[in-house]
């Protein structure tokens, strides 16, 4: 008697064990607690929604259904690691870590498991470099990238030949990594750089923008996060600072952002690579599929919201990559090392975009085995306070490669040379 | 006058309003260390709770909304009216009471003549409890906070001192911002206010006596239950001060409940159970940090206030551990 139970039993589980392998798993590390959660909850939310709609309205990708698992990390590096052990097992195909620290620590891990990371948008700028970092990728752009538009946008005003810029930054690992791009820069354009470090959290400014009053600097450009960015732009507006030369990275531009600053954050610009609104037939289908249907991650009310389409995004750059895997491998039951493959040949073109619902949504662009960068192109965006809608006023502009390739390449050597790793030929 | 020298005033009169701020939180530390003995971890997150409870009645939210829509279907978000800031603080003030007895009823109560420490924690556990009960109750979204307080540059200041300096040397203007003015008035008021509660009335000076010796109050029939309710009722309410200017800065969100870890050097610099030295080490904290931030940080790569005035708090530590105005502890063995 014993002996069956422990047969049904193993049956059971080979069972449960074998329909988990047959669902594509997508790990999320989300921070949906913690002081930075505004921020982490519609992003997880887009994220999960853009899973749900693929399963519920196309049935899955090639007939596989996505599993999302969720991990909360609360932005903390040291939770985001576990959450990484803990799940990897679980047949993860790809990881967004969702902070910049997490993805440091988890660069020689999931390299070492051969499981790729997506760093959309921040994480380690030098892995855009596929020779050294095989499987990390942080397309569609970086923070050296974005440093360099910010800086081109204030070029299209003018030169900056003796002008001053300033930079007000998130005294950690990500305010810190465009530093050393401005500094290029702002010798090859003539301007000089004052960085401003802000501490963590960033509740008290008082100082820092006590010195941008004293210094009186053309521009200023912010790598913030959380409550650093809403205090900053009400700092900026009492001191006066005339908006339309105040420029935040991506992670320095929701609406979380602004709104606390009222009718005087009018006119701050901010950088981003994709499109806000919920003008997309995409989000018609969410919608439909998955909020009205009461499958939403959320309560259904940021679908347009910066945060939000960022998650949905990033998502779908992942299913698109799951796709490509597919049809590289001629399976569907695709596994890690094949979900790399399909990141590194990923391409997105304006069809798809319009296929998926979302033309015009972000910037087209293609992968391959040495950029796993991306093109790097971004656009500004200004805030319209009484309409309360971010509106992007150019397009999708390229950064200055001259720059940011030396300092990939230099950067990304360097790792190379720490972790005695020979870079792979691209030919 | 040299732009240099009006700059070093400008960065120590906005280092007295920081200093404030600071004060604001720390006065709630003490007024519960003060009658109580507990160092309570919640603080800040009283603070929070009580920004986001105001946030809440005045834009007519539905408390748990997420909550019910989620178990039955609904969609409520709102009730639909707004309440004037006056009667949303009265109504806010309501809830913190209702905290407090909810505090001294299920917390408090059973665990009279325990350790400090086992005070302490429970203090963390309730901090981590309101974290995401608050966060269940309003939503973890941004909220933006307006009570009617003033913010921005005082023209009025910058206009009438822009002539102090040098022509063309630089300096335009001294710079404060209106809601650090307020806060310092708010501030001012409150320390008078809670110093001639505590001196002049029968309540006061049974907190006092509490504060003095347990033992010695019971036995002369102050009850401990009411004056811990009464206690936390205060520090409710300058929670809800605290939680109003600092969410007028920044939006009512989770980063307000860490303003404690600004209150923490405070409380070691002027003692945990003096009000004035909850005032003044805020005011040496905050012009400390602000000077050396402005002499030394250029020098060495900025951002040294947290360092500064941890390290400023190590010091006293080092040399006067009971602060500037705390009670010098001296225990006989």
């Amino acid at each position: 008697m014993k002996s069956r139970k422990l047969a049904a039993l193993a049956v059971v589980a080979t069972l449960a064990s074998s329909s988990a392998i047959a669902d594509l798993v997508f790990p999320s590390l989300s921070y949906r607690t913690g002081p930075y959660a505004a921020n982490g909850i519609p992003f997880a939310d887009g994220y999960a929604d853009y899973f749900t709609l693929i399963n519920q309205r196309d049935g899955g990708l090639g007939g596989e259904n996505l599993k999302l698992l969720e991990c909360e990390t609360g932005y903390n590096t040291q939770k985001g690691v576990e959450c990484y052990e803990s799940t990897k097992g679980e047949g993860a195909l790809v990881y967004q870590p969702l902070s910049t620290g997490i993805t440091y620590q988890l660069i020689p891990k999931a390299s070492a498991d051969g499981i790729p990371i997506h760093s959309m948008g921040y994480g380690r700028t030098s892995a855009a470099n596929g020779k050294v970092f095989e499987h990390v990728f942080n397309y569609p752009v970086n923070y050296w990238n974005g440093a360099s538009v910010a800086i081109n946008h204030f070029l299209d005003q003018g030169s900056l030949d003796g002008k001053t810029v300033a930079l007000v930054y998130h005294n950690s690992a990500y305010g810190k990594e465009p530093i050393r791009t401005l500094q290029e820069l702002s010798k090859k354009h003539g301007f000089s750089l004052t960085e401003i470090p802000v501490d963590h959290p960033g509740q008290e400014q008082k100082s820092q923008w006590l010195q941008i009053r004293r210094e009186r600097p053309d521009y200023v450009i912010m790598y913030g996060w959380g409550v650093m960015n809403q205090v900053a732009i009400q700092e900026a507006a009492n001191i006066r600072f005339n908006m339309e030369n105040f420029m935040g990275i991506w992670w320095s531009g929701s609406e979380n952002d602004v709104i606390p600053a009222g009718a005087k954050a009018n006119g701050y610009k901010a950088l981003t690579f994709h499109n806000t609104g919920a003008g997309y037939p995409v989000f018609a289908d969410i919608q439909e599929y998955v909020v009205d249907k009461g499958m939403a991650a959320g309560a259904g009310d940021q679908i347009g919201t910066v945060l939000y389409n960022r998650g949905m995004y990033a998502a779908m750059l992942a299913v698109e990559a799951a796709r490509t895997a597919q049809e590289i491998h001629g399976t569907m039951a695709i596994n890690a090392s094949q979900m790399r493959d399909g990141m590194e040949a990923l391409e997105i073109t304006e069809e798809k975009m319009a296929a998926l619902g979302l033309a015009g949504f972000g910037p087209s662009f293609s992968v391959s085995c040495e950029n796993h960068g991306g093109p790097g192109n971004a656009a500004v965006q200004q805030w319209d306070a009484a309409a309360k809608k971010w509106n992007l006023i150019t397009e999708f502009t390229p950064s200055d490669m001259d720059v940011i390739g030396a300092l990939i390449e230099e950067d990304s050597a360097a790792y190379a040379a720490e972790n005695s790793i020979t870079p792979r030929s691209c030919s | 006058m040299s732009a240099d020298f009006l700059y070093t005033l400008e960065v120590i009169l906005n280092g007295l309003m920081a200093g404030v701020m600071y004060s604001l939180v720390a006065l709630g530390f003490v007024l519960i260390y003060k009658a109580s003995g507990i160092f309570n971890y919640a603080q800040g997150v009283m603070a929070l709770f009580a920004a986001m409870t105001l946030v809440g009645i005045q834009t007519g939210q539905v408390p748990f909304s997420h909550l019910i829509n989620a178990i039955f279907g609904t969609e409520v978000h709102h009730f639909g009216w707004t309440v004037p800031a006056v009667f949303a603080i009265i109504l806010t003030l309501g809830v913190m009471i209702l905290f407090a007895f909810i505090v001294e009823r299920y917390v408090l109560k059973h665990l009279v003549n325990q350790e400090p420490i086992i005070l302490f924690m429970a203090t963390i556990g309730l901090a981590y409890f309101m974290e995401g009960f608050g966060d269940l109750m309003w939503g973890a979204d941004i909220k933006t906070l307006d009570v009617g307080i003033p913010s921005g540059a005082s023209v009025w200041l910058e206009d009438a001192t822009i002539g102090w300096g040098v022509e063309g040397g630089g300096f335009y203007g001294f710079y404060i911002d209106k809601l650090d003015m307020v806060a310092a008035v708010v501030a001012i008021v409150l320390v008078v206010t809670l110093t001639l509660f505590s001196q002049y009335t029968t309540t006061g000076r049974a907190l006092r006596a509490v504060a003095d010796d347990h033992q010695a109050a019971l036995s002369v029939g102050i009850s401990l239950r009411t004056i811990w309710v009464i206690v936390w009722s205060i520090a409710g309410f300058v929670a809800l001060v605290a939680g109003v200017m600092w969410g007028s800065k920044s939006g009512v969100q989770f980063s307000l409940s860490l303003i404690a870890l600004k209150a923490l050097p405070v409380l070691m610099l002027g003692g945990f159970t003096s009000i004035p030295g909850a005032i003044v080490g805020g005011l040496i904290i905050g012009v400390g940090e602000k000077l050396f931030e402005f002499w030394v940080g250029p020098l060495i790569g900025g951002a040294t206030e947290n360092w500064f005035a941890y390290m400023l708090a190590l010091l006293f530590l080092v040399f006067r551990p009971q602060g500037l105005f705390g009670e010098k502890i001296i225990e006989r063995v």
